[in-house]
């Protein structure tokens, strides 16, 4: 019997009635490449076009058409392999699945069965609360996308766009290398974060551009694989978590009364986070898969592969490391700033445009990472589409730098600039909260605290800790603009510590 | 004027150009004869109203001493070609009134050589048949009759394209060619039909039968007109990303070339069990008169041509099943609703296919089920693989082979309709060319003891028609057939 060799750390365990149990997860996950046309038809692929306007005869399956392959798809398919470290297949065949169903027009869907473009690779994960994992990559095979049925616009009917019919995409699949929920979801991310960075999908989650399937079954740690079932189509980091730990838990709970999994097909059903059954194992289609004869199979050269590869950009693993070397940031910090090309671009038009010299790199880590992915994920809004852009964010950090302004009144006037009310400076300069430098302000505000508070100034000296109620205290009336530093000096000297 | 439906295509483009008559009139004359000619049901459709408003623009061209190869002919086209603004049915009721929005390539290659279309002819329902008798708009009759006996079929698939032609209502049609349906019934109607090498014709906008396997062509009355027309129809597609991207050669020099010294292969395994002893006969006639030109007989084996008709009618089957997937009634075509979708499918298809068809939808679903793959359409594909290798190792020995096209001549309507595998030994002779992709020929050569035609096929090497017209040329020189069936249709 197969046995997958890692077991999950004890912490991912999931404890059971008589003993703990471990969760399997292998994903299939579908990219779709991001070509402005179909895979083998010339109709645009635009997100959001009213239905059936991006519909070509070969889409729509009218009699005597023919498909053409699409060879910026095969050129995409062959990035994104060499992206996943993964052996490039010369020879790749399409095939054709055949099944009934009103949004697969052709009565078949292309893909590619036997002979996958991509074979085995690997890319390593890191999931935020465990160590590094090797996930292998089985395959990855083009495909054509079905239309879409849509069963809520009339009670009887069912409509049909096949806008999306003949879509390509990239259905990549891992080996069942994963423990745990977070490593399922760190494994999409790292994937995302690749095609993203190769430009080869544009990740688009919610828009249905990157989606999984999800392979989940449970077994004794270190035991036997048991049955697995597959969730179909699970669209977010956080739904794909929710899905395999509702769905261990559902196998754990058959297996303890005395039941068998069904090798099953399941939906994930996002309001109430259940998985339920779509298609039993009786009911699967017999796909009578064969090379589709209307298309020659793809003989690619290996110097269309090398030549592939010698242009292929920056991945996020390199990028990490080139952070960790040229800026000195903790690896922390440079993973989660190159999981995402946009991430790191932002972060490097940050810290290393002109005239950014200055800016201190782990700090503008900090506030990437810590006020801005904070305020973005509150707003739910992207980074691309963020109120406060790198140049923006620079001239906040440069107010720092040069002490105009505290990093404690840099936060409120953050929040004022995410909130639209101008730039850095503007806002500063509007609101008079440039940083009191002028010592001779400083010592009478000093002095008037000290003068104001007798009592804790006598006691001051028998405790040294009672200097922060004094800080306190001058900032406060300078309201939060006087020089910290300044005044933890100006106080010690005048209260002889 | 009805004399001008006698003519050639080849004399009838030359009196337009020399402005003897006007497409009009021939169109004209053509048209009389199509609707005289009615009770043989080789329509589907006719379009004589566009064909006269097509013949007036070409007679305007011609006048100008303007016009493309075919300028002005009136043609037929087999109602699998998918024709612009006119009704398509692949002689199925499932397409309804179909009207594609667009012209096949082959017919816009016609189109633009200037065709005049009378309309789409009739053929077995989705090119599957060998008699034209599974059309769902009734079977064709073969203008040859044995004296004044019964109706015969034509052969098929292509039957309306043969009966056209042979009773002259057009100069010559297109047609398709799977298994033989070019061939046989060319055979069947003592026209000459031409399935050119596979990735020829663009196979883009003609519906599918069995992708791999279909290939269009040309029957016509002589090999000259058969040269003239598929150097119209074929061409380089990039919409077919199987079409061969290689020239033609000039097929109409190729007819009357010498064949001198060309060798003629005669392959053993071409002879069948029951097999009339005319066809034997006419088989050593072939190699008398092929010798007579010059060219050497060499004697070949092709020992898996008997594995080539079960693996042709199990790859067939297996493309079918899934290309006829699309005829689904949801988007075009008849749809007959049921309780719920898959109801609906099933009415829809159990209705709009008719019963060969079914047939061979369920012989392709089997063929391609989970567990049965491996042992048929796999080991099909094999042999399919081992029938070109026989080829390849007889074309070391010789340029051309000559075979009979047909175990028989045409047989009458209803008489094997009922018995599939009867009907499936017609296509013995000629699935081997579809398997291997080869160009093949029936040229009319003689006459049985009935007074029904029978043919002879050329096959040739992939991509060198020339030799195949040459030496097709050659054999119609010396057969020289001239019979005629009887009008009796008047």
């Amino acid at each position: 019997m197969f046995t997958a060799k890692r077991i999950a750390d004890q912490k991912h365990w999931l404890s059971g009635r008589d003993h703990d149990w471990e969760v399997i997860i292998g994903l299939e996950v579908h990219a779709q490449v991001a070509s402005k046309s179909k895979l083998f038809s010339g109709a645009a692929t635009e997100y959001g076009a009213e239905p059936n306007t991006q519909v070509s005869l070969v889409d729509a399956a009218m009699p005597g058409m023919l498909p053409v392959v699409n060879e910026f798809c095969i050129e995409q398919a062959v990035r994104t392999g060499l992206g996943l470290s993964a052996k490039i297949n010369l020879y790749s065949r399409f095939d054709r699945k055949n099944y009934f169903y009103p949004d697969l027009p052709q009565g078949y869907q292309i893909s590619q069965f036997e002979f996958p473009i991509v074979g085995e690779g690997e890319i390593e994960i890191e999931p935020e609360d465990g160590e590094a994992v090797i996930v292998g990559i089985e395959r990855l095979h083009l495909e054509q996308d079905a239309g879409k049925s849509i069963h809520d616009l009339s009670p009887d009917d069912t409509f049909v766009d096949l806008n999306r019919s003949g879509v390509c995409l990239m259905e990549i699949v891992s080996k069942p290398d994963m423990r745990s929920p977070e490593e399922a979801s760190a494994y999409v991310e790292k994937l995302r974060g690749i095609v993203r960075a190769l430009g080869t999908c544009d990740g688009d989650m919610e828009k249905g551009n990157l989606r999984a399937d999800v392979n989940v079954s449970v077994r004794k740690p270190g035991g036997e694989l048991g049955t697995r079932c597959e969730i179909k189509n699970v669209n977010s980091m956080r739904f794909i978590r929710q899905a395999i730990n509702y769905e261990a838990r559902r196998q754990i709970d058959i297996l303890e009364s005395g039941g068998e999994i069904d090798q099953e097909t399941r939906l994930f059903d996002n309001a109430k986070g259940e998985t339920r059954t779509m298609r039993s194992k009786e009911d699967a289609h017999d796909y009578r898969y064969f090379p589709d004869p209307d298309l020659l199979p793809i003989n690619i050269t290996q110097a269309f592969v090398d030549g592939i590869k010698a242009d292929l950009p920056e991945l996020p693993d390199a990028r990490k490391a080139r952070f960790v070397a040229d800026y000195g940031i903790p690896a922390y910090d440079a993973g989660i700033l190159t999981a995402d090309k946009a991430k790191g671009d932002f972060y490097e038009r940050l810290v290393s445009a002109e005239g950014a010299k200055n800016r201190d790199a782990k700090i503008a880590a900090n506030w990437m990472m810590g006020d801005l992915f904070g305020a973005l994920n509150k707003a739910n809004i992207d980074l691309d589409d963020s109120p406060v852009n790198s140049d923006a964010l620079g001239e906040l950090l440069d107010l720092i730098g040069d002490k105009t302004i505290s990093g404690k009144i840099a936060k409120d006037v953050f929040e004022k600039m995410f909130a639209g009310e101008g730039g850095a400076d503007e806002i500063v300069e509007r609101d008079g909260l440039k940083q009191v430098t002028d010592m001779g302000a400083i010592e009478k505000m000093v002095g008037n605290v000290i003068d104001a508070n007798p009592d804790q100034a006598a006691k001051v000296a028998d405790n040294p800790r009672l200097i922060g109620f004094f800080v306190g205290q001058v900032m406060k009336s300078s309201g939060g603009k006087a020089n910290p530093q300044a005044v933890n000096e100006i106080l010690r000297k005048k209260l002889g510590l | 004027m009805s004399d001008l439906t006698k003519l050639t295509l080849e004399a009838a483009l030359a009196g337009l150009k020399a402005k003897e008559f006007s497409s009009v009139e021939i169109t004209k004359a053509h048209i009389d004869a199509c609707m005289e000619a009615a009770d043989l049901n080789a329509f589907i459709t006719t379009d004589f109203t566009n064909a006269l408003k097509s013949a007036e623009k070409s007679d305007a061209k011609l006048a100008k001493g303007e016009g493309g190869a075919l300028e002005g002919a009136p043609l037929g086209i087999k109602d699998l070609f998918c024709t612009e603004n006119v009704k398509t049915t692949a002689g199925s009721k499932i397409l309804g009134d179909f009207k594609p929005q667009y012209e096949s390539t082959v017919t816009a290659n016609m189109k633009r050589d200037g065709m005049v279309m009378l309309g789409k002819l009739n053929m077995d329902e989705f090119a599957m048949g060998s008699s034209n008798e599974t059309s769902a708009f009734g079977p064709v009759v073969n203008p040859w009759r044995k004296g004044k006996g019964e109706d015969l079929v034509p052969g098929g698939s292509s039957g309306g394209s043969a009966s056209a032609v042979a009773a002259n209502m057009c100069l010559g049609a297109t047609a398709t060619d799977t298994g033989g349906s070019i061939r046989q019934p060319a055979s069947f109607t003592g026209t000459v039909g031409v399935k050119p090498t596979y990735g020829r014709c663009s196979r883009w906008g003609v519906v599918a039968f069995a992708s791999s396997l279909d290939q269009a062509g040309p029957i016509t009355r002589t090999v000259k007109d058969s040269a003239i027309m598929l150097q119209s129809m074929a061409g380089y597609d990039p919409k077919d990303s199987t079409s061969i991207n290689k020239p033609m050669p000039d097929l109409s020099a190729a007819c009357g070339k010498s064949i001198k010294g060309m060798k003629i292969g005669i392959p053993k395994e071409y002879t069948m069990d029951g097999m009339p002893r005319e066809i034997e006969d006419l088989w050593q006639q072939g190699i008398k008169w092929l010798e007579s030109c010059g060219a050497e007989i060499v004697h070949v084996s092709l020992p898996h041509t008997k594995y080539a008709l079960p693996a042709y009618y199990i790859v067939a089957p297996a493309e079918a099943s899934s290309n006829l997937a699309r005829y689904d009634g949801m988007r075009y075509g008849e749809r007959v609703e049921g309780a719920n979708l898959y109801d609906t499918y099933e009415r829809t298809r159990a209705e709009g296919f008719g019963k060969e068809v079914r047939r061979r939808i369920m012989m392709g679903t089997y063929v391609l089920s989970a567990g049965y793959y491996d042992a048929y359409y796999l080991q099909a594909q094999k042999v399919r693989t081992k029938i070109a290798d026989d080829f390849k190792r007889a074309w070391e020995k010789c340029d051309a082979l000559l075979t009979p096209t047909c175990p028989s001549a045409a047989f009458a309507v209803g008489r094997k309709l009922n018995d599939p595998v009867t009907m499936y030994l017609n296509d013995i002779f000629t699935v081997t060319a579809n398997l291997a992709g080869l160009p093949a020929m029936s040229v009319p050569a003689a006459l049985d003891n009935n007074g029904l035609p029978l043919g002879l096929q050329i096959i040739g090497r992939a991509l060198d028609e020339e030799t195949v017209f040459a030496a097709s040329s050659a054999l119609e020189s010396c057969a020289n057939f001239t019979e005629k069936p009887n009008k009796w249709w008047k």
